[in-house]
């Protein structure tokens, strides 16, 4: 299990009901069953890795984030999860609504364009930007909704969710030290990974600051 | 077809289990007495949690896991369910019965209409739903003193009845596993079974359906309404790969349609045509036409969103069964679409339900083929849901 998902499940209440989606191979929803005695559910688009989950006795549906969450009831997880791959799907502001519908938290995780190197090498090469993270060309990538940590945040205070917590990660999933400032957070973390809830934050800057 | 002698199978005596007070059916009419004829394979535990009733598909039997009776044949789903198999007797108490309505030994046309009266149903049989044929194995799962069922599974029609138990009786299933199947049967399914319908009644053997009177069977429409329906359990792929053009050379004749011969331009010149009349033939030396006719009705008239006024979530509404929906990409009698739609209903109702469609090309019948993909996803399954359970890896103590 990578660094970032054990932040991750160190944000989830066990004994909940979590739906992680785009589950892979369903390391998350198991570790969540076994440590966390969570009632934990996943859904995949690749149909190999959902295979693989349900052969391993974990229960995950077929189906993505753009088109299968409208099928799921309001309010029917606890936390719904979304692993590095906000970027990717097609309507990112319609999942994020989504999994706000259909669970009262929503934990996202994404690569932070908002990134030095990415800005560095944009600015002196003219090109697309290509680094560890950001690593397949402009005409091959799946990832067709970048977005800085700035950018989220803005999306966030104009839906109207609560930023419960927020970290910046790295590539590893290790922490990053940047937790004061979001500026420094928006520089130099490469990926990012956010608690939200429902309903209108009351003041950014102190629903930011981290306890 | 040629009018071939058909060879009487063997009579057998089938376990039984007996309900004089019977059934009332959806129809209305209460059904009396019934018999249900099943098998069981493993030891039932000591607390009763680890029965998995196994629903069988159109032309199935209880003859599961062990060599027929009749046929001498392997039991249908050997390679899935013994000790060590994915569904595993040396973990789980396996039942599968004959549907109501079926031909081997379970109350159906070919049986007599009472104690009184050794006429049999025939064509007068009452008409039954797929819910009738699961309140008769409701009926004897609770005679055999089970009282929850760890899961039932099932492919095609089976899968049909695994849907009727997650909703008739959703309290007594703890895992449901429907394969290859629908919550109801679409336009192009009742049509086929239309035409296998059509092809018995047009059989001259037919005799109205009152066949036993002039000693015969209609086997040469039974034969007909096989192969056709067999063709939809295949693929086109599965049939190219298995026959593709390849023509009958066991006389040595070339390969052309003006070469003379022995083979006269409508005898059995291509391959798939030998295969196919193979298995028309074999079929009708087990199966009672008047069964075939109620079964594939009692197909017809699946739908479950009808039950629940239209909406398939509202009859899955508050399940707590863990479902597992499997479909075959090559499947086009019940397509991957359906199984998704029967999907998005479980997800509307908040079920927790895994799905997985199976890469293969060898069409509706590859639930009953060695798939490996399959094979896991079914122990996965089942293993996960008895680790939920806290069901041990061996059956503990017996039943009695």
């Amino acid at each position: 299990m990578r660094l970032d998902q054990r932040l991750i499940a160190g944000m989830i209440t066990p004994g909940t009901r979590v739906l992680d989606v785009g589950s892979g191979d369903g390391s998350l929803i198991d570790h969540l069953y076994r440590t966390r005695g969570c009632d934990a559910q996943g859904i995949e688009i690749d149909m190999g890795e959902v295979t693989r989950a349900v052969a391993h006795g974990l229960p995950v549906v077929h189906g993505d984030a753009d088109h299968d969450l409208a099928h799921y009831p309001d309010n029917s997880f606890d936390y719904v999860v979304l692993q590095r791959t906000l970027q990717a799907v097609e309507r990112p502001r319609e999942v994020l609504r989504q999994m706000l519908r259909i669970g009262e938290h929503a934990i996202v995780s994404f690569p932070n364009f908002g990134h030095w190197e990415l800005r560095l090498k944009l600015l002196l090469n003219g090109r697309m930007p290509n680094t560890a993270v950001w690593n397949t060309p402009w005409y091959a990538t799946p990832n067709i909704h970048p977005c800085t940590i700035r950018d989220f945040l803005a999306l966030c205070r104009e839906d109207g969710y609560r930023v419960h917590e927020w970290m910046a990660v790295d590539e590893e999933g290790e922490r990053a030290p940047w937790r004061r400032s979001i500026r420094l957070a928006n520089l130099f973390g490469e990926q990012a990974l956010f608690l939200l809830g429902k309903g209108r934050s009351a003041s950014r800057g102190a629903r930011l600051k981290r306890s | 077809m040629d009018q071939t002698v058909i060879a009487p199978a063997p009579v057998v005596e089938h376990e039984r289990a007996h309900f004089p007070e019977g059934l009332t059916l959806d129809c209305g009419m209460t059904l009396a007495p019934v018999e249900i004829a099943y098998r069981t394979y493993g030891t039932l535990s000591e607390a009763r949690d680890n029965a998995i009733l196994i629903c069988h598909a159109l032309t199935g039997d209880q003859y599961v896991a062990e060599t027929h009776p009749v046929t001498g044949r392997r039991g249908w789903w050997e390679r899935m369910v013994g000790p060590g198999r994915p569904i595993d007797t040396d973990r789980f108490f396996v039942i599968c019965s004959n549907v109501l309505g079926g031909c081997m030994g379970s109350t159906g046309p070919r049986s007599p209409r009472g104690a009184s009266d050794a006429e049999p149903w025939g064509t007068e049989f009452p008409p039954i739903t797929i819910r009738d044929m699961v309140r008769a194995q409701h009926a004897l799962v609770r005679s055999l003193g089970i009282e929850h069922l760890f899961a039932v599974v099932g492919g095609s029609m089976g899968g049909m009845q695994v849907l009727e138990w997650a909703t008739t009786y959703p309290e007594m299933v703890k895992a449901a596993m429907p394969i290859a199947t629908s919550a109801f049967h679409s336009a192009q399914n009742i049509a086929f079974n239309e035409v296998s319908r059509q092809a018995i009644f047009a059989d001259p053997d037919w005799h109205g359906g009152r066949y036993w009177e002039a000693g015969v069977i209609p086997a040469r429409g039974l034969a007909v309404a096989r192969m056709m329906a067999h063709i939809t359990y295949l693929s086109e792929d599965a049939l190219t790969r298995k026959f593709g053009r390849r023509v009958r050379k066991s006389d040595g004749t070339p390969n052309q349609p003006c070469s003379g011969g022995s083979l006269s331009m409508f005898g059995e010149i291509f391959e798939v045509e030998s295969y196919l009349r193979h298995q028309g033939s074999s079929f009708v030396r087990r199966f009672d036409a008047n069964s075939y006719l109620t079964i594939t009705r009692a197909m017809d008239w699946m739908d479950i969103a009808a039950e629940s006024d239209g909406d398939l979530a509202d009859a899955f509404a508050g399940t707590r069964t863990r479902f597992c929906v499997v479909s075959f990409s090559s499947d086009w009698l019940f397509p991957t679409s359906q199984s998704r739609t029967l999907v998005r209903a479980l997800m509307r109702a908040g079920a927790n339900v895994s799905s997985v469609e199976i890469e293969t090309d060898k069409g509706h019948d590859a639930f009953l083929l060695d798939e490996p993909d399959f094979d896991r996803t079914v122990r996965g399954f089942l293993s996960g849901v008895a680790e939920h359970a806290d069901l041990p890896a061996r059956v503990r103590g017996g039943a009695g």
